[in-house]
C-alpha cells in the first residue's frame, strides 16, 4: 500500500471519530434519552410531526405492546410492497418518464419491491436500462428512508425493553419511525447529496443527454458500421438518491455499476465520503445504545467487537486486490504498485479509485448490510472474494446496517452470555435482565434464520440444472454462495456476472430477503417485549461482567464459530478451492 | 390479524405523506440547490465544443485511431455506452477472461511497437467496473506517446507534456489514486491540430 493509502484510511477514522460520538448522542436524545424527552430542534420538528400526526391520525402518547409494534412494521411493509410493486408494474405509463421505460415484468417487480423494502437494494436488473426517473425517485428512494427507519426503530424498541421493567410496552411504532426520518435522515441525506453535487454527481430531471463522439473512427477499421458516432451521458436525479443509499446503508444504485460509476462516484474524496457514510449511523447507533442503557461500557465493548472484525475484512481484501492476479503476471501485465500505476487486480476496478479503496469500500458494505460497491466483486481474487462473501456470513454485525446491525449485535451477546452462563453454571443475566428458555428459543430463531434462507436456497441451485447461470468451476459456486449470502443479510451487493433476474432466482431471492428481514425483526422484537416485564436483578459477585475486554473476545468467539461450523464446508468448495487451483 | 389490520391505516397515510417528503420535497430541493450552486456538475459535467455536447469530464469515450490515446477495454455495452454502465464480472480464473486479456496484451505491444517482453500495464488491458473510466493509469499513457507523436507529427516532448497537463492527481494529495483523462487530453491534443 502507499503511503497515500495509509493517510486515506487516517482521514476516515479521524472523521469518524470526530462525528460518531455527536450523532450518537443526538439519536439517544431523538430517542427519548433525556429525563424530561425533549431533544435538539424540537422547536422545528415538533409542529411538523404534530402535522404529520394528526394526519396520519396517530396518538403519539399512546404506547404498543411488543406484537403491536411488530404488527406496525409488518403493515408498513406490506403497504410499501404493493405501492413499489404497482410503480414498477405501471411505470410506462406514469408521469415523468423521460427515459420512456417501460413496466417491469410480474416477477421482477416483486423481487424489486421486496428488495427496496426489506432495505436489501438487491437488483438483478440494470438501473439505468430498467427503472423510470419516477419509480427511482418516488418508489425506490422513499423505500431508502423508510425501510433505514423501520430497522432503526426496531432496535430502539429492543433496547426499550431491555431498560424498562415491569411493562410490556416498547414505544409507539409510528412516532419512533416519523422522528428518525425527519429529525436523522433527511437532514444528513440533504447536507451529503449537496456535497456529493459539488463533486460532479447528477442531479437534475432530465433524460438522458446525446453527445457525438470524439473519434468517430470504425471500431473495426475494415467495416465502418462499427462507428461510435453518439454516447448517451444520463441524466436524472441521481445525487439525491445516492445520499440515501449510503447513510441508509441501502446500496441500490442508480445505475448498473453502482458506486463505480464516475457520476455516482467521481472521484477519491467522494469515495472516502460514501465510506464515511455507510458507516456514519451503524457506527452512531452503538454510542447511542450506550446511553440509553446508561452504560457506556456495555457499549464500548460491543463496539470494539465490530471494529475489529471490520479491520479484518477490510484489510483482507485490500490486501488481496492489491496483490493482483496471478494468473495475470505470467501473461505478461505488470500489476506492481509505483508512482504512475496504482497496480493491483484491475479488472472490475476504476482506475481514480484503485484497488485498495476498492477493497475498503467491500468491507464497509459487507459490514454493514449495505451492498453498494465501487468494484465489481465478481472479478476480486478467490481471497479478495471471500472477505467480503464471509463478512455477510457473519450476519451483518460489524457494525451492520442502519438499526439492525446494533440489533443483531445484542442478540450475539445474548448468546455469548448463555453460552458463558453454561460453562459456569450460573443463571445467565444481561444488563440486568435474566435471560431465561423463552429468550433463548427466540435467539435460535434468529440465528437460524440466516443460514437456513442462505444455504437451502443456494443448494437447491446448484442442484437443479434450469438455474444454472453462473461461470464454471469453483467460482461458480462462489456465485450462488455470494449472492444468497447478500440476499439472506439484506445486503444487496452481487457477483454479477449470474443471471439471476430469472422466475427461479427473482422468487427465492425475493423470499429468501424477506426471511432476513422479518425472520430476524419479530424475534428480536419479542426479546424486548419479553424482556420488559421482568424485573431488574441487581449485579451480585456471582454476576458475569458483559464490558469486559474477557466478554469481547466471548462475543466475537461466538460470532466465528457459529460461522465456521455453518458456512466452512461450503466455502471450502468455493473460493478456497478457487485459490488452490492457481 | 385484527392487530395487523388496524394498523393498516396508519401504515397507508405514513406511507403516501413519506412518499410526498421523501419522494418529492427532498429530491426537489437538493435539484434545486444543485442546479443553482453546482450547475454545471449536477448536469454531468458536460463537454461542449462548438456549441455541440461532445462528451462529459467524467465518461470515457471510445478512441480506436492511432492519433488518439486509446482508453481501458470497456464492457459496457459495445463500449463505453453511457446507457449501459458495467464491468464484465468475469472472474480471476476464468479461461475467457484470461483469453482475453491475453490477447489484448499482443495487441497493445504490436499497436504500440513494444518488445514481446514489455510487461503492459494492468489497466490497459482490463475493463473497469463501470465501463466508463475516464481514466488510463499514468504507465499506460506514457506508453502510448510515441504512435500518437506519431501519428499526429509531433514530438514526444509536446505530446507528453499534454499528457501532464492532463493528468489529475489525488485529491488533496492523498484520495483516490492519479490518472490521465482520456477524454480531455485527446480533446486538448485536437486542439493542438495535427
Amino acid at each position: 500500500m502507499s503511503w497515500q493509502n495509509f493517510i486515506q484510511i487516517g482521514l476516515l477514522v479521524l472523521l469518524l471519530l470526530a462525528t460518531v460520538p455527536v450523532l450518537g448522542r443526538y439519536m439517544a436524545n431523538v430517542y427519548g434519552a433525556r429525563a424530561d424527552a425533549s431533544a435538539p430542534f424540537d422547536r422545528v420538528f415538533d409542529p411538523i410531526e404534530g402535522a404529520i400526526y394528526k394526519v396520519c391520525g396517530i396518538d403519539r402518547k399512546r404506547e404498543q405492546r411488543w406484537n403491536v409494534y411488530a404488527m406496525s412494521m409488518l403493515a408498513f411493509s406490506v403497504v410499501s410492497v404493493v405501492i413499489l410493486y404497482a410503480m414498477h408494474r405501471l411505470q410506462g405509463s406514469l408521469p415523468f418518464n423521460p427515459t420512456n421505460r417501460p413496466g417491469v415484468s410480474p416477477m421482477g417487480s416483486f423481487n424489486a419491491a421486496i428488495s427496496f423494502v426489506t432495505n436489501t437494494n438487491w437488483q438483478w436488473y440494470s438501473g439505468e436500462i430498467a427503472i423510470s426517473h419516477l419509480t427511482n425517485m418516488l418508489g425506490n428512494s422513499v423505500q431508502n428512508f423508510v425501510s433505514a427507519a423501520a430497522g432503526m426503530v426496531v432496535v430502539v424498541a429492543l433496547i426499550r425493553g431491555i431498560t424498562r421493567t415491569g411493562t410490556r410496552n416498547l414505544g409507539n411504532f409510528w412516532v419512533d419511525l416519523v422522528r428518525t426520518l425527519l429529525r436523522i435522515l433527511l437532514p444528513l441525506s440533504l447536507a451529503f447529496a449537496v456535497i456529493l453535487m459539488s463533486q460532479g454527481v447528477t442531479q437534475n430531471l432530465r433524460g438522458d443527454k446525446i453527445a457525438a463522439t470524439i473519434d468517430q473512427s470504425p471500431v473495426d477499421p475494415a467495416d465502418p458500421t462499427t462507428a461510435i458516432t453518439e454516447q448517451h451521458i444520463p441524466g436524472g436525479p441521481a445525487a439525491s438518491q445516492e445520499a440515501i443509499k449510503e447513510l441508509g446503508t441501502n446500496g441500490g444504485g442508480f445505475y448498473n455499476a453502482n458506486s463505480a460509476h464516475p457520476l455516482s462516484n467521481p472521484n477519491g474524496l467522494t469515495d472516502i465520503l460514501e465510506i464515511y457514510a455507510i458507516l456514519l449511523i451503524p457506527l452512531s447507533f452503538v454510542i447511542t445504545f450506550g446511553i440509553l442503557v446508561k452504560d457506556k461500557r456495555q457499549a464500548r465493548v460491543l463496539l470494539a467487537v465490530m471494529v475489529g472484525v471490520l479491520v479484518l475484512f477490510s484489510g483482507v481484501a485490500m490486501f488481496a486486490e492489491l496483490n493482483g492476479n496471478p494468473a495475470l503476471t505470467s501473461i505478461g501485465v505488470d500489476q506492481s504498485s509505483s508512482i504512475i500505476q496504482s497496480g493491483g487486480n484491475m479488472e472490475g476496478k476504476e482506475v481514480r479509485l484503485g484497488a485498495a479503496a476498492c477493497g475498503l469500500f467491500s468491507g464497509a458494505t459487507t459490514g454493514t448490510s449495505t451492498g453498494a460497491v465501487n468494484c465489481t466483486h465478481d472479478s476480486f481474487t478467490p481471497v479478495g472474494g471471500l472477505a467480503p462473501m464471509l463478512h455477510m456470513m457473519l450476519g451483518e454485525i460489524s457494525p451492520g446496517g442502519v438499526g439492525v446491525g446494533m440489533m443483531g449485535i445484542l442478540v450475539i451477546a445474548l448468546l455469548a452470555v448463555f453460552i458463558a452462563g453454561l460453562m459456569v453454571g450460573r443463571t445467565p443475566e444481561y444488563l440486568g435482565k435474566k435471560i431465561q428458555a423463552s429468550e433463548m428459543k427466540l435467539v435460535t430463531l434468529y440465528i437460524l434464520a440466516m443460514p437456513f434462507a442462505l444455504l437451502t436456497f443456494a443448494a437447491a441451485s446448484v442442484m437443479l440444472k434450469s438455474a444454472t447461470t453462473y461461470q464454471g468451476g469453483a467460482h461458480g459456486l462462489s456465485e450462488v454462495l455470494y449472492n444468497f449470502a447478500s440476499t439472506a443479510n439484506n445486503n444487496g451487493s452481487a457477483f454479477a456476472y449470474q443471471g439471476t433476474g430469472t422466475q427461479w432466482y427473482t422468487t427465492t431471492q425475493g423470499i429468501s430477503m424477506l426471511m432476513a428481514r422479518f425472520f430476524t425483526i419479530i424475534p428480536a422484537l419479542a426479546i424486548g417485549g419479553s424482556l420488559a416485564a421482568k424485573p431488574r436483578v441487581p449485579a451480585t459477585s456471582g454476576t458475569m461482567p458483559t464490558h469486559t475486554p474477557l466478554f469481547a473476545f466471548l462475543v466475537a468467539g461466538v460470532i466465528a464459530i457459529i460461522a465456521g461450523l455453518t458456512f466452512f464446508p461450503a466455502l471450502a468448495l468455493g473460493p478456497i478451492l478457487e485459490h488452490l487451483s492457481f | 390479524m385484527k392487530v395487523f389490520l388496524r394498523q393498516l391505516r396508519p401504515a397507508t397515510l405514513v406511507a403516501v405523506v413519506f412518499t410526498v417528503i421523501c419522494g418529492l420535497v427532498y429530491p426537489m430541493a437538493a435539484t434545486a440547490i444543485g442546479q443553482v450552486a453546482f450547475n454545471d456538475k449536477a448536469n454531468g459535467s458536460l463537454i461542449t465544443k462548438d456549441g455541440v455536447v461532445v462528451g462529459s469530464e467524467l465518461i470515457g469515450q471510445n478512441f480506436t485511431a492511432a492519433k488518439y490515446f486509446h482508453p481501458r477495454p470497456s464492457a459496457a455495452g459495445a463500449g463505453y455506452d453511457g446507457g449501459a454502465s458495467s464491468g464484465s464480472n468475469y472472474g480471476p480464473t476464468n479461461p475467457d477472461f484470461l483469453a482475453a486479456v491475453a490477447e489484448r496484451v499482443t495487441a497493445y505491444r504490436e499497436e504500440n511497437g513494444l518488445s514481446d517482453t514489455t510487461l503492459v500495464p494492468v489497466d490497459a488491458v482490463t475493463a473497469s467496473g463501470s465501463g466508463l473510466d475516464p481514466h488510463i493509469s499514468i504507465a499506460n499513457a506514457r506508453l502510448q506517446i510515441a504512435r500518437v507523436a506519431q501519428a499526429r507529427n509531433l514530438t514526444v516532448e509536446q505530446v507528453g507534456t499534454l499528457v501532464d497537463q492532463n493528468t489529475d492527481g489525488r485529491d488533496f494529495g492523498f484520495l483516490g489514486e492519479p490518472g490521465v483523462n482520456v477524454v480531455e487530453l485527446n480533446l486538448a491534443l485536437d486542439a493542438l491540430g495535427s
